[in-house]
């Protein structure tokens, strides 16, 4: 059985008891311990269930690397699936459940699959399920759903009682990892005066040395770790962070690191995590090396654990995995976990070393304890289903022939190490394999480049293949030092420390224990256990031509569960390299992808949800709207007024109101979210003359034009009025979702082809307050507030004029969107929300009426004045829609010109803009298109037409529509037909597309 | 070719399945074929596919300088739809849809079509407009599709959030006979039928030159050597461009990086695929469980496949906008993929300047879902000189300005 030893545990704080729960069994663990090391102390190995043979799972490693222990924690609001319990840090009520089974994790229905093993090879999904065609998604594919998935799915209505944010960071050098490596390279780069940040994921520094022991500067390594502790901690330049981990590297040394602030401490206030976004001048990957597991039949059972984490609980901990641990090895390393379990009072009934030569040093210390080493030697076969019960030991060189039976509860596998290259690769750092440590190291000499073509990765210590103690601690502080050169400071002189690394005997690559395991064990040698891929999978793999390491990957699903590999691919691969008859780096591995450790979807969104997911612009109306009952429409950032239905009225009731009372008396529009954009200079107007298709430079001081802007395609792009303030400085209004885009636009062609022109462009769209006063008695208001001329002769149609209002100063355009009499009000918006208060009062004698957008567009296609985004989708031009007019024929050139000579542009048979009345009087469908007769060569009927806009005129009192029509201009009268999605066919009259005022006599007043 | 089947499997049980046959030969290139096909995508697949099946033409070699199925057919995220608004696109991928659904049984493969239906959220009142114009054009194109009101958008994927505060969700364009399919299998299905077809796969070989004799290519240099022919197809996505340029001519493409992320994976919560426009995010749950996302692609041209990692913080804001229960879950993976984008959105399906080079590209963020149709038309095309599926994506459009708008009708063309 696994327990708490009477004594040790580093990390372990055995004073403080905490309590937690486990499938909902009242546990205890201590301050320190991590959700595995707290199970283990109660005797919890098995803690879940594979994913597809839901075959049981013990825990296999201590670290980020855990394929197995994954639990469902929390409730509601901090619930969250797939917990890796060993970076999960016990605290007092934390609640864990064991994961995908079914009724329980003793007991699991699934697990008939395990017994069906032998007819669910690696894919063969793609070979079956095929029949009758419609079970797939009827019948195969719900079932295989509902057995995949590993945690449980979070409720439907279950929000995230957290907050997350994000940081950003601007450093020299930044040292991923805090073990020795890390934190020597940190103190070279430190001493040499670089601005520094060390991270370390786990909550402790000092990573693996301070298990393993040894001795720096000839003091314990746990001395030479909290020197340099305190050593960084007493530098400013260097900022130290704990549970952070380097989560990716991208381009141009961006980095993306995340910080766990409160999974340990939950009930503490302030974010639960947060995403550094950092700039790093060079990156030190001091990430260290994890261990690989060996491949042989039963190597998933329960109790089967890498050497080095079972050294970790006994250390680290103070937890014994088991009472019997044998040890399986191709390497030395594993001999100091027989070593600490010995120490720890356990008993090793046997060391099998897979060398025939057997270890070095350490395997003689192991000897001297009285521990039974038996040399070239393997596991056939593991015993056990939900615990490791014994092990039946074979010849490594054989095909499996048991030469002797041993009990056991442990089985403590090490393969050796694989260093972690995940950071140094996500940006494109080259590997080269070292035959010797059988693994894949960076390769110094093709690092991931910046954007000056420099490496601005550096590999150190167990990550760079450096995995002894005094050449790791050799190779960081170089790389510390050189990290702190290359940003332009001067290393100092200080000696890297020094530590004797214990004399090791070669490891031997060992890739399928035994060596000549038949087809039976193969089956039973697992490579990743969460995923259930085994040794025979990856050679069924490359025996149906999978043979790129990528198919494998994704034929067997190897290396694709939640720890992405960090266990099975080296194994993996050298399993199919074996297979393909080829060498290691040869085949290669898989791309390495950021995150090194999955990170939650509220670290990578921030600050930025529900009410400021995006930035809410308010007009300074805003406020006014939304207490005068306003129904909001979302443009772009903006929000707008759809329309102000009062208490029982409906949307088109309120519309139907807002149209009358605007056309019969007076309305008031919020137009502030119009897009206003100041182009000034000598060369304003020459510039605008390239952007509109219509001529600005001609327009006088005091005057307006309206004016379309088209793309490089000839497809209007905006349209909007633009008033010339002074001979430099022209306005320019923009639709409410153009400005911004708009305003780049014009950027781009002032950087990019114009840029020696004189000309700036500002958005002052924010700057001003814009409010719309239309009806037949606007002028009266007006002339109510202001000693000012606003007669029609004194401020005639598409003139501007400043205007004093009752002692504010504003801006009055005389425009119309709405065919009415109509001033566009203009002042500063710190002004907005006293003009309209000033002006609803002033108007309330005439009925003034607040309208919303729907009115607007209403009102506008009652006049058929074109909407930008209705009438135009990025396929019209102004010739479509009948704007000849505004296209000016004497330019020499501007925006769209040449692209409408082109012929598609010129055909007649382009669709034209029409009105359209329906016959009976009802409203068209959004949308709908025109028939006509028959179906073109891929059997779609076609179509001659289709509308734009279509509304409901109150003033009219019945539908009308704007359409484009195939030679529609010419077709007035006739009746063409709309079939609605809804089944019936609408019959439309073509017309004039200005319905109402056909002579703009009321706007012209 | 041995056919795949549940008895097949037990067969092969009873001996440790070690009877499997390779699922294609990985044959040397031969001097000279009929037609070569540059780029082992799908749609390169397809293309040999349906020229063999259709057209009898099996003296064809497919060129692949990585591994098959490795580009932007490996990569995606496998939404499969037909409801897009001009009539050439619906025509080429209704038809694709279509044949997706046969598709396991004629290549005895199980890609894991899975028409589980594709949600297009409508958040804003021109979306709204605009997906009724698509419900609209789609009924007369045949395409079965529905728009459809907030409370049945909840009814079909209860986890969404149709009052986020931001954009409240107005209704949807719902095409129930969308969905998805397993993406590598596709490549796989379609490599192992045009090899039992007798045609050659040849992978990590890339293709250096076109060789071209008075205006007409006669074959292509590669890293194996020179390969004569008398037709020649480039299906090569992102590196459209690199190939145009050695065949002699350019095209009117830009290559970006597009990024998609997989969460851990969880139990069954989410039956459909959901693309919420306006904020620029799509999600789906694959068979394994993993959340499937996707956004926008990246906002400068490049050819590394990975992308900028503010694309992601958009897009994962984006969903927990429209999902909120996914903001506890973990991000288990991104990468990227080197998607090829044209002016108009819509691919090219073309002959070339130069006589007998075809080309297919252009399909930018959507290709996955119109593989078949694609390759159906294409081969078309390559063997007859003309097909009404391809007639409109021609490369002249760009000339003449008859453009097949596609970003019209939704922000994200997946
Ligand atoms: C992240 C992402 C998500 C996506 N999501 C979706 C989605 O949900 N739905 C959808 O429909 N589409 C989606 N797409 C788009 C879709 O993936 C592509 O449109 C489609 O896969 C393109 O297929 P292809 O065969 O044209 O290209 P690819 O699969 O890229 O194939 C081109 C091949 O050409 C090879 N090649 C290149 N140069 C040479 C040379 N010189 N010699 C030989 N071979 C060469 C490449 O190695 C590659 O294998 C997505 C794309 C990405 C990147």
């Amino acid at each position: 059985m696994s327990t708490r030893l009477a004594q040790g545990g580093r990390r372990i704080d055995r004073r403080k008891s905490v309590e937690f729960r486990f499938n909902g069994k009242r546990l205890k663990g201590y301050e320190g311990d991590t959700l595995a090391s707290a199970l283990l102390a109660n005797d919890q190995m098995m803690v879940g269930r594979s994913f597809k043979y839901h075959r049981p799972r013990g825990i296999v490693a201590s670290g980020a690397e855990e394929p197995n222990a994954l639990f469902n924690t929390g409730e509601g609001a901090t619930f969250e699936p797939n917990q890796r319990a060993t970076t999960t840090e016990i605290f007092a009520g934390l609640e864990a459940k064991s994961q995908n089974h079914w009724p329980s994790l003793e007991f699991d229905i699934g697990a008939v699959n395990a017994k069906l093993s032998r007819f669910l090879p690696a894919g063969f999904y793609y070979k079956t399920f095929m029949f009758p065609r419609f079970a797939w998604k009827h019948l195969y594919e719900p079932f295989i759903r509902q057995s995949a998935g590993l945690g449980r799915a979070p409720e439907a209505e279950d929000r995230d009682g957290d907050t997350y944010e994000h940081f950003y960071g601007f450093f020299d050098v930044v040292v991923i990892g805090g073990g020795v490596a890390g934190l020597q390279a940190a103190k070279a780069a430190g001493e040499a005066g670089a601005k520094v940040l060390v991270m370390e994921q786990t909550a402790q520094w000092g990573g693996r040395a301070a298990v393993d022991g040894g001795e720096v500067d000839g003091a314990p390594v746990a001395d030479y770790i909290a020197a340099t502790v305190a050593a960084l901690e007493a530098m400013e330049n260097v900022t130290l962070r704990r549970r952070m981990m380097g989560a990716g590297v991208y381009d141009h040394g961006y980095l993306l690191a995340y910080e766990r602030l409160r999974d340990h401490c939950p009930d503490e206030a302030g974010p639960r995590h947060r995403l550094w976004r950092i700039r790093a001048g060079r990156i030190v990957t001091a990430t260290g090396a994890i261990e690989r597991p060996l491949s042989f039949a039963g190597n998933d059972i329960p109790g089967v654990m890498l050497a080095s984490a079972v050294r970790d609980y006994i250390v680290d901990y103070g937890v014994s995995p088991g009472d019997r641990v044998v040890v399986v090895t191709n390497n030395d390393d594993a001999y100091r976990t027989a070593i600490a379990v010995k120490e720890a009072g356990l008993s090793v009934p046997v060391i099998v070393d897979a060398r025939v030569g057997g270890g070095g040093a350490l395997a003689d210390q192991a000897r001297a304890l009285g521990i039974r080493v038996e040399t070239g030697k393997g596991i056939a076969k593991v015993h056990g289903t939900k615990r490791v019960e014994g092990v039946a030991i074979c010849a490594q060189a054989g095909e499996g022939a048991v030469l002797d039976e041993v009990g056991c509860d442990v089985v403590a596998m090490s393969g050796g190490w694989s260093p972690v290259v995940h950071l140094w690769s996500h940006c494109g750092g080259k590997l080269n394999w070292d035959e010797a440590q059988a693994c894949f190291r960076p390769d110094g000499n093709r690092p991931p480049t910046d954007q000056d073509g420099e490496g601005f990765v550096l590999p150190a210590g167990a990550a760079n293949g450096e995995l002894g103690l005094g050449a790791g601690l050799t190779d960081a502080d170089a790389a510390g030092k050189r990290a702190a050169d290359e940003t332009g400071h001067k290393p100092g002189r200080g000696k890297a420390p020094v530590a004797a690394d214990v004399d090791e005997a070669a490891l031997e690559p060992v890739w399928l224990m035994p060596q000549g395991a038949g087809a039976k064990l193969r089956m039973k040698a697992w490579l990743d256990y969460q995923n259930d891929v085994k040794v025979s999978d990856v050679q069924l793999a490359a025996r149906e031509g999978y043979e790129s390491v990528e198919h494998t990957k994704r034929y067997t699903t190897l290396g694709m569960a939640t720890d992405q590999g960090k266990l099975s691919n080296i194994n993996g691969l050298a399993i199919l390299s074996d297979a393909l008859g080829q060498p290691i780096p040869q085949t290669g591995t898989t791309t390495f992808r950021p995150p090194y450790t999955p990170i939650s979807m509220g670290a990578i969104a921030g600050e930025a949800r529900a009410e400021i997911f995006q930035p809410l612009r308010r007009t300074p109306m805003h406020d006014w709207h939304e207490a005068n009952g306003a129904h909001w429409e979302p443009v772009g950032q903006w929000r707008r007024p759809y329309c102000y239905p009062k208490t029982g009225e409906s949307h088109a009731a309120a519309v139907a109101r807002e149209v009358m009372a605007t056309r019969e008396s007076l309305g008031l529009l919020d137009a502030s979210t119009l897009g206003k954009l100041i182009v000034k200079g000598p060369d304003a107007g020459r510039f605008l003359d390239m952007l509109y298709t219509n001529m600005m430079s001609t327009l006088k001081p005091g005057k307006c034009r309206y004016g379309l802007m088209c793309s490089e395609n000839g497809f209007l792009i905006d349209d909007g009025v633009v008033a010339r303030l002074d001979d430099d400085t022209f306005l320019c209004h923009t639709t409410t979702g153009g400005a911004e885009r708009i305003h780049a636009h014009m950027e781009e062609w002032l950087q990019t082809e114009w840029w020696d022109w004189k000309v700036y462009v500002a958005n002052v769209t924010e700057q001003y307050a814009q409010i719309a006063v239309v009806g037949p008695n606007a002028r009266k208001v007006l002339e109510k507030l202001s000693e000012d001329d606003l007669s029609a002769e004194g401020f005639p149609f598409m003139a501007w004029k400043d205007v004093t209002l009752n002692r504010i100063k504003t801006r009055v355009y005389r425009i119309s969107f709405s065919g009415e009499l109509s001033y566009e009000i203009s002042v500063p918006a710190s002004e907005g929300r006293a003009l309209w208060n000033m002006l609803l009062e002033a108007g309330d004698e005439y009925g003034a009426t607040p309208y919303g957008t729907e009115a607007l567009h209403v009102m506008r296609a009652e006049k058929g004045f074109i909407m930008i985004g209705d009438e135009t989708d990025g396929t019209v031009i102004p010739q479509d829609l009948g704007l000849h007019w505004a296209i000016s024929k004497k330019k020499e050139d501007f925006l769209g010109k040449r692209a409408q000579e082109r012929s598609h542009m010129t055909d007649p048979k382009r669709w034209k803009l029409v009105g359209l009345e329906t016959v009976d009087g009802s409203v068209i469908p959004d949308g709908a298109y025109a028939v006509a007769d028959g179906t073109n060569a891929n059997g779609q009927r076609n179509v001659q037409g289709r509308v734009t806009s279509t509304y409901f005129s109150p003033t009219l009192g019945r539908g009308i529509a704007m359409g484009l029509v195939l030679n529609g201009p010419d077709r007035m009268g006739e009746v063409i037909s709309f079939p609605g999605t809804d089944g019936k066919t609408y019959d439309a009259k073509i017309v004039d597309p200005v319905f109402y005022d056909k002579d703009g006599e009321k706007q012209n007043v | 070719m041995r056919r795949y089947s549940a008895f097949a499997v037990a067969r092969e049980a009873a001996r440790y399945h070690t009877g499997w046959e390779r699922a294609w030969r990985s044959p040397e290139p031969k001097k000279k074929y009929d037609v070569i096909i540059v780029g082992a995508g799908g749609h390169g697949l397809a293309t040999a596919f349906y020229l063999g099946k259709n057209f009898g033409i099996t003296n064809v070699a497919i060129l692949e300088k990585g591994w098959l199925g490795g580009g932007n057919t490996g990569r995606n995220t496998t939404i499969i739809r037909s409801n897009y608004l001009q009539d050439p696109s619906a025509a080429i991928y209704e038809k694709a849809r279509s044949l997706y659904e046969t598709m396991s049984q004629d290549l005895n493969y199980n890609v894991m079509f899975s028409p589980r239906g594709v949600l297009m959220l409508a958040q804003t009142e021109h979306e709204v407009r605009g997906y009724q114009r698509t419900a609209h054009a789609n009924m007369l194109q045949g395409v079965e599709t529905e728009f459809v009101s907030p409370q049945r958008v909840k009814e079909l994927v209860p986890i969404i959030s149709l009052s986020g505060p931001r954009y409240p969700v107005l209704g949807g364009l719902w095409q129930a006979r969308g969905g998805t399919g397993r993406h590598d299998a596709v490549a796989w299905g379609y490599a192992r039928a045009c090899s039992d077809m007798g045609m050659d796969i040849i992978q990590q070989c890339e293709v250096t030159a076109v060789r071209k004799e008075g205006g007409k290519v006669v074959g292509v240099d590669t890293t194996k050597g020179a390969i004569d022919c008398d037709k020649l197809g480039i299906v090569v996505a992102g590196h459209s461009g690199v190939l145009a340029e050695m065949a002699g001519f350019r095209l009117p493409i830009e290559s970006v990086a597009l990024q998609a992320l997989v969460s851990e994976p969880i139990k069954p919560c989410m039956d459909i695929v959901v693309m919420a426009n306006t904020v620029h995010g799509y999600m789906s749950q694959s068979d394994k469980g993993e959340m499937v996302i996707g956004g926008g692609a990246d906002g400068y041209n490049n050819y590394t496949q990975r992308g900028s990692f503010h694309h992601i913080e958009e897009t994962v804001r984006a969903l927990i906008e429209t999902f909120p229960m996914i903001s506890r879950l973990k991000m288990l993976r991104q990468w990227g993929g080197i998607v090829d984008m044209t002016g108009d959105r819509s691919p090219i399906l073309s002959k070339t300047p130069v006589e007998n080079v075809f080309i297919n590209c252009g399909w930018g963020t959507g290709g996955f879902k119109a593989i078949p149709g694609s390759g159906w038309g294409m081969a078309e095309l390559m063997a007859k000189g003309q097909s009404s599926l391809t007639e409109e994506f021609g490369l002249n459009r760009f000339r003449e300005g008859r453009f097949v708008d596609e970003s019209v009708a939704a922000g994200v063309a997946h």
